[in-house]
């Protein structure tokens, strides 16, 4: 009883007790909020730094690992250079030296080798004597053939001419232009006119030869001549008094080119031609020589072909199968045998036996 | 002038509408009039440009009969070949396609025309030149050589030929396309004009490199050139000249190889039958070949070719040949006192002094005169010689003449 009075009595106190210490945490809640914060954030940087500490010991370790690699190579590298330029190097100046050598001796023998050099002039004058007279030969020759067809192209003009002028002939009561009673003998001219026949207008026309001169005959083979053109059908005159057709019908039949049908145009023997033509073709382009035998499967007596590692002549090599070790009985004649085992060793005799009788499986 | 150029437009004006005429045959004849003006004067030729006539005629070019093609064609190649300006225009029009269209056509004759209208547009310069070569003429124009009429041979050759002559690429392409062997088929035809345009243009593909040279000589030209020096026509003989003296001024073994195959004699025979320029490029290649080496210079002087060079050098009027002389002689008789003999025993010295000395000669004369003076003396050990020298001599040269006697005689 007593207990209670007494608690009653410090219930106010109480009260007032927990509402001021609420009041002072209230006060200090900020302050300590703040100080907890600080302290957490303290330690959150220093776990922080210490990952950023072992990356950055990684890192450095990759960046080491990674420069001395590339150093290696570059060096590598710069090695292998050098020894390329000391190798040129070196084969540069035993170059050098064949090249020494082989220009002295061929100066020597050739350039300054004065009986050569008096040889080859001498043999240069022959040549040029020889190409001297061949040119003359030439020219005279070539003067020669110009001259002849300047002749013959004379000739043929003055006879043309002479064919053309052909009625200027004399004759016994007038004498001709040519033929003068005041000289002693007729022109040329005239002995030329009383030998032409004269031209026929048809003659004439064909003569006209445009292409002299701008065609070159006398190179190789034949002229350049322009294709064929087939002859066009007459040209219809007036048609004829009486009971004609018109004369261009007529002639338009007379003339229309043959234009047989399918059926007759095709040969008799254009299937077999056909069946001929597709053999052939084929024949061309099969691969495979070997016809189809069909059914062919009844008369097997096809040989069995031997595999080319079983069959071959020599037969097997017994190294690799037989035995993986040369041997030569030779050799070895004054030797004893290897020792291949050793003296035991009585301690492993004894393994797996001294305590239990596992080891007997042994 | 002016009233030419005055009248050219206005006859411009007349002659274009007559060109989009609907009758064919008019239309042909105003282009033909107007190539035929076109041809005659470059003013002319000025006023079909600014009469903006070549659109017309480039456009038709490519859709008419083939006598309006023939047509425009020749008043394309009229107009061209004035000057480079007027080419230039021509190619601005477009001209280069069609011209190379028709060069594809069946028509000899059309094809003459445009081969010869390319031809004088790329003779001006290397830019018209590669214009032509853009626009795809050379494999047609190497095809064109291979027809058989001889006409369009020879422009299909003189074409090539101005195409090939303003740069070495230029020539790298010709020969690309296989020209060589075709242009090489040819040197045995009988017809003059294509043998000259044939060599001619040979010699241009060979005087850009060595390369091209032995590309050219690879094509067993020689000894069937030196046939050709035997020809009638003056202008043939004096391209094939030409032709072996761009051979042989590019290495000693090239001038060995011609040496071998007797052309010096050939060359010296030339010379000795022509008179004139058409002697220049066979003096030139003697020069060449006696410059590169010692033994060919002796191959030069054993052919006789030193009596042929005085002669020339005495007879003939024009300056710059005799300056050519005195360089190859000059060239020959400068390697030792053997090729310095050679050359003054033909009496050349006291020649090559009085050409030194004349006021007439023009300035390159006198220099190489003078030159070659020096060389040869420098080595001539010959004192019958050297004897006539002393008496006319002026100091810089007497110095030399006196040199040389101290070096040879006691006496």
């Amino acid at each position: 009883m007593a207990t209670v009075v007494k608690l009653q009595r410090k219930i106010n106190g109480i009260k007032e007790e927990c509402f001021n210490r609420n009041r002072v945490a209230e006060e200090n809640r900020r302050k300590e909020h703040k100080a907890a914060l600080l302290i957490q954030s303290w330690f959150r940087g220093c776990r922080v730094r210490a990952y950023l500490r072992h990356l950055q010991r990684k890192a450095t370790t990759i960046q080491k690992i990674w420069r001395g690699y590339l150093g290696r190579m570059y060096f590598r590298r710069m090695v292998k250079t050098a020894y390329f330029i000391m190798k040129m190097n070196f084969y540069n100046e035993m170059a050098v030296r064949i090249q020494k050598r082989w220009r002295a001796y061929y100066v020597r023998k050739y350039v300054h080798n004065y009986y050569a050099l008096k040889q080859y002039l001498e043999g240069l004058t022959m040549t040029n004597e020889i190409v001297r007279r061949e040119l003359e030969e030439f020219a005279v020759i070539k003067s020669r053939e110009r001259e002849k067809t300047a002749l013959e192209s004379g000739e043929r003009k003055k006879d043309y001419l002479a064919r053309k002028m052909h009625y200027l002939v004399s004759t016994e009561q007038i004498a001709g232009v040519f033929n003068s009673p005041y000289k002693l003998f007729p022109d040329e001219m005239e002995f030329r006119l009383r030998g032409a026949k004269p031209l026929s207008p048809k003659a004439s026309r064909s003569r006209k030869d445009g292409t002299e001169g701008t065609v070159e005959t006398s190179t190789l083979g034949t002229p350049f001549t322009l294709p064929q053109i087939e002859h066009l059908p007459p040209i219809p005159k007036k048609k004829p008094q009486g009971p004609f057709r018109d004369p261009a019908e007529v002639l338009l039949q007379r003339y229309k080119p043959l234009e047989p049908t399918l059926r007759v145009a095709t040969s008799i023997t254009s299937v077999e031609e056909a069946r001929e033509e597709l053999k052939r073709k084929e024949w061309g382009s099969q691969v495979n020589d070997e016809l189809f035998h069909h059914f062919s499967n009844a008369n097997k007596n096809r040989r069995h072909e031997l595999m080319l590692h079983t069959s071959s002549k020599f037969g097997h090599v017994d190294y690799g199968t037989k035995h993986f070790r040369e041997e030569n009985p030779e050799k070895l004649k004054g030797k004893k045998d290897f020792k291949r085992v050793f003296t035991t060793v009585q301690v492993f005799d004894k393994f797996g036996k001294t305590y239990s009788s596992a080891g007997k499986a042994v | 002038e002016q009233t030419l150029s005055l009248f050219g437009l206005g006859v411009m004006s007349l002659l274009r509408p007559l060109l989009l005429d609907v009758v064919p045959t008019i239309q042909q004849t105003a282009a033909l009039a107007l190539g035929r003006l076109a041809n005659y004067n470059d003013n002319l030729a000025e006023a079909v440009v600014k009469g903006d006539i070549l659109p017309q005629l480039v456009y038709s070019l490519a859709e008419q009969n083939r006598f309006y093609k023939k047509a425009a064609a020749f008043v394309l190649r009229a107009v061209a070949k004035h000057s480079p300006e007027l080419a230039q225009a021509v190619v601005d029009c477009g001209a280069l396609d069609a011209l190379v269209i028709s060069l594809e056509e069946f028509d000899p004759g059309v094809k003459e025309a445009a081969a010869w209208a390319l031809g004088y547009i790329a003779r001006h310069n290397g830019e018209l030149s590669q214009a032509v070569v853009d626009a795809g003429a050379i494999p047609l124009l190497v095809l064109c050589i291979q027809e058989p009429e001889v006409a369009l041979k020879r422009i299909a050759a003189s074409a090539l030929s101005d195409i090939s002559k303003h740069s070495p690429e230029l020539a790298q392409t010709v020969v690309d396309a296989g020209a060589i062997a075709h242009l090489s088929q040819m040197i045995l035809n009988p017809d003059a004009k294509l043998k000259r345009q044939v060599f001619s243009a040979l010699s241009q593909i060979s005087k850009h490199s060595v390369d091209l040279a032995e590309m050219v000589v690879e094509a067993e030209i020689f000894p069937a050139v030196l046939a050709c020096l035997k020809d009638p026509d003056e202008y043939v003989k004096k391209n094939v000249a030409t032709l072996i003296r761009e051979i042989t001024k590019h290495t000693p073994e090239l001038s060995q190889l011609i040496v071998n195959a007797g052309g010096v004699a050939a060359v010296i025979d030339y010379i000795g039958d022509s008179r004139g320029n058409v002697r220049l490029p066979g003096i030139m290649m003697l020069g060449y070949v006696a410059a590169h080496s010692e033994n060919l210079a002796m191959a030069v002087i054993v052919s006789k070719g030193v009596p042929q060079l005085a002669i020339c050098l005495s007879e003939e009027p024009e300056d710059h040949i005799k300056a050519a002389t005195a360089w190859a002689l000059g060239q020959i008789g400068r390697h030792t006192p053997e090729h310095a003999r050679a050359v003054a025993v033909a009496n050349v010295l006291p020649r090559l002094l009085s050409l030194y000395m004349e006021s007439e000669s023009s300035e390159d004369l006198q220099v190489k005169a003078k030159k070659a003076l020096k060389s040869i003396l420098q080595k001539c050990t010959y004192l019958p010689a050297l004897e006539p020298l002393l008496h006319e001599a002026p100091p810089n040269i007497l110095k030399h003449v006196v040199g040389q006697f101290s070096k040879v005689g006691k006496k």
